[in-house]
């Protein structure tokens, strides 16, 4: 773990003497701002309504700064040829993919955190469970979540960091999309698929307040299972 | 100790090392010379576990590569041909991640950092942000990254690519000074590089070792030694010419002894190059002495280890130039490996991206 955290220090340490970052996290907030200033304080709408608002919001803007922010891991090492300090320091490959995504995360986990007065904003002038904001929060953080590590294995497959980013849209898309293939098929198959719809059934009971056990379980088994990849990923180039 | 045994390395298809059974013994500086796309950077990045052999065996300490290859990585510092650096860190941040990645203890880690910065000379430099290097200072840290876990191995590749004279000179210098404490291994195609600085060479081609041994050995194996020597004697520069050719034909072990340009001018001054199957300096100075020649210069040939060289690369050499091409190709579609081959039906291999570089170039 220690070789994790020392890997994850070093890559926020890129993060702050980058602009990349500080570009991603502030046009996110910018976007959570507008948004959430148009749907929620200026329209005449119930506080918990504002908040699923605010809760789509800044979970869709979480999620994509989680694919922009992970494109660089590994991608930009390859380019500049420093990856192979990492590669041959001994440490596991499940280390390096573990460090990475941690500095990743805890990058859209600050931006995330820094919406908190938006909800807190609601208490002004009407009425919001604190539940359902700690809840839409979990939501965020789990989609958010999901998002870095399909980026980190988009990172991991591309040696540039555009062709990272458009993999890491495919794949993210292809999952959201999983939606409106279940919608255009029979049961049980649309019940199976839209399960698997990395927005839609698993994120919206998250923005309404419901905190749901199996889509925690789903936004963490998406998360674990294209961490493993991008580790496999890692592995496998040594052979070639 | 390293230990290589009937190594293969392939690419899909395509065979950059193979078969290569080497054995490098504790405290050498050992050479790796050969064109671009022989295998050097394969073998070195092999040896570094950046690359996990296709068959074959590969100790290094006793320990596998494939087996154990974290506990050889601890074992193991090593320079890719571009210095894997963090632009954005200075000198001593880089460093010292560098060590607490390679396991170095905290209390250790000042310690290590300022003996690598201290070795490398680059105490002046230690807190600049390494994209304000040069490209020399860069390959000091890259160097310095690979010795401050005082590895018992040092693997470098073409360390002195790209660097002045004047860098060159301290680089050669700088890999010399590992020798006490490291086993290093130097991959390069610059021969005065190679000859100066190893104390074996290995010659590789087409994925294989083709010549083993110390500079001496390997010009000896090839066509002998040839020596220049300049003399003067009263007559003509013409008449001592003639009359100490044919002296030194008369020695036994010559082969062949030609007159060449005066290398300096004066009255009955001649130059001669002597070819012989052996070194046979010694017994030239004694004769031509006795005899009553005045030496003015006695010099082992300066391309006499680039003929050698060439001598034991020279067939085969368009296929590697025509695999080198391919491999350009195939490196292009398969992102990192940065290395890639071609294997010919005679066995012919193309090795890596930065020899490809300078293969384009």
């Amino acid at each position: 773990m220690s070789a994790a955290l020392l890997i994850a220090r070093r890559e926020l340490f890129a993060y702050f003497r980058s602009p990349l970052a500080a570009t991603v996290i502030a046009a996110a907030l910018l976007i959570d701002g507008i948004v959430f200033y148009w749907k929620g304080l200026s329209e005449k709408v119930l506080s918990a309504v504002a908040l699923a608002e605010f809760n789509w919001v800044a979970g869709g803007t979480a999620f994509l700064a989680g694919l922009v922010l992970a494109m660089r891991l590994v991608a930009e090492e390859r380019q500049t040829g420093s990856m192979t300090l990492i590669n041959t320091a001994p440490l596991k490959d499940s280390q390096i993919v573990a460090g990475k995504f941690l500095s990743a995360y805890f990058m859209v986990a600050v931006k995330t955190l820094l919406t908190l007065y938006m909800p807190l904003l609601l208490f002004v002038n009407g009425k919001v469970s604190v539940g359902h904001i700690v809840v839409g929060y979990a939501g965020i953080l789990l989609y958010a979540a999901a998002g870095t590590a399909i980026g980190l294995f988009g990172s991991a497959l591309a040696r540039s960091q555009v062709v990272a980013i458009i993999i890491s849209i495919a794949v993210a898309g292809a999952l959201v999309l999983m939606w409106a293939v279940a919608k255009a098929t029979d049961p049980p198959i649309n019940t199976f698929l839209a399960r698997l719809a990395l927005h839609h059934d698993n994120q919206v009971p998250f923005m309404q307040g419901r905190l749901e056990l199996g889509a925690v379980t789903y936004y963490l088994a998406v998360t674990w299972f294209f961490l493993l990849a991008a580790t496999k990923v890692l592995e496998a180039r040594r052979w070639r | 100790m390293i230990e290589v045994s009937e190594l293969y390395k392939y690419y899909d298809d395509r065979r950059a090392v193979g078969p290569l059974s080497v054995r490098i013994e504790k405290g050498q500086v050992v050479g790796l010379l050969g064109l671009n796309g022989a295998g050097k950077t394969t073998t070195l990045r092999i040896l570094a576990c950046d690359l996990l052999p296709t068959s074959g065996t590969v100790r290094v300490a006793g320990l596998d590569v494939v087996d154990a290859p974290d506990r050889v990585k601890a074992q193991v510092g090593y320079l890719p041909d571009t210095p894997p650096v963090y632009p954005e860190m200075s000198i001593s941040e880089y460093l010292t991640f560098a060590a607490r990645l390679r396991g170095v203890s905290k209390s250790d880690l000042k310690k290590r950092v300022d003996e690598a910065i201290d070795q490398t000379e680059l105490g002046d430099e230690r807190d600049r942000l390494i994209e304000s290097l040069s490209h020399g200072f860069r390959q000091r840290v890259g160097i310095a990254q690979a010795i401050v876990h005082r590895p018992a191995f040092v693997v470098l590749d073409e360390p002195i690519s790209g660097l002045d004279p004047a860098q060159i000179v301290e680089m050669r210098s700088l890999v010399r000074s590992l020798s006490g404490e490291h086993t290093v291994v130097v991959s390069s195609h610059n021969l005065p590089e190679i000859s100066e600085t190893c104390d074996r060479l290995l010659v590789i081609k087409n994925g294989r070792i083709v010549a083993d041994g110390t500079e001496q050995e390997l010009t000896a194996s090839q066509h002998g030694m040839k020596i220049q020597v300049t003399v003067r004697a009263a007559g003509s520069g013409a008449d001592v010419g003639a009359s100490s050719q044919a002296l030194l034909s008369g020695l036994g072990a010559v082969r062949d002894v030609r007159l060449q340009r005066p290398s300096e001018l004066g009255e009955g001054i001649a130059t001669l190059s002597v070819s012989s199957d052996a070194d046979i300096r010694d017994v030239v100075c004694r004769t031509l002495i006795e005899k009553g020649y005045g030496i003015l210069e006695l010099s082992r040939a300066e391309r006499e280890l680039e003929q050698a060289f060439l001598q034991l690369l020279s067939s085969g050499r368009s296929s590697d130039a025509e695999v080198a091409a391919d491999a350009d190709e195939a490196a292009e579609s398969e992102d990192d490996t940065d290395d890639a081959a071609e294997a010919t039906d005679d066995g012919t291999t193309a090795d890596d991206a930065s020899e490809k570089k300078e293969t384009e170039s």
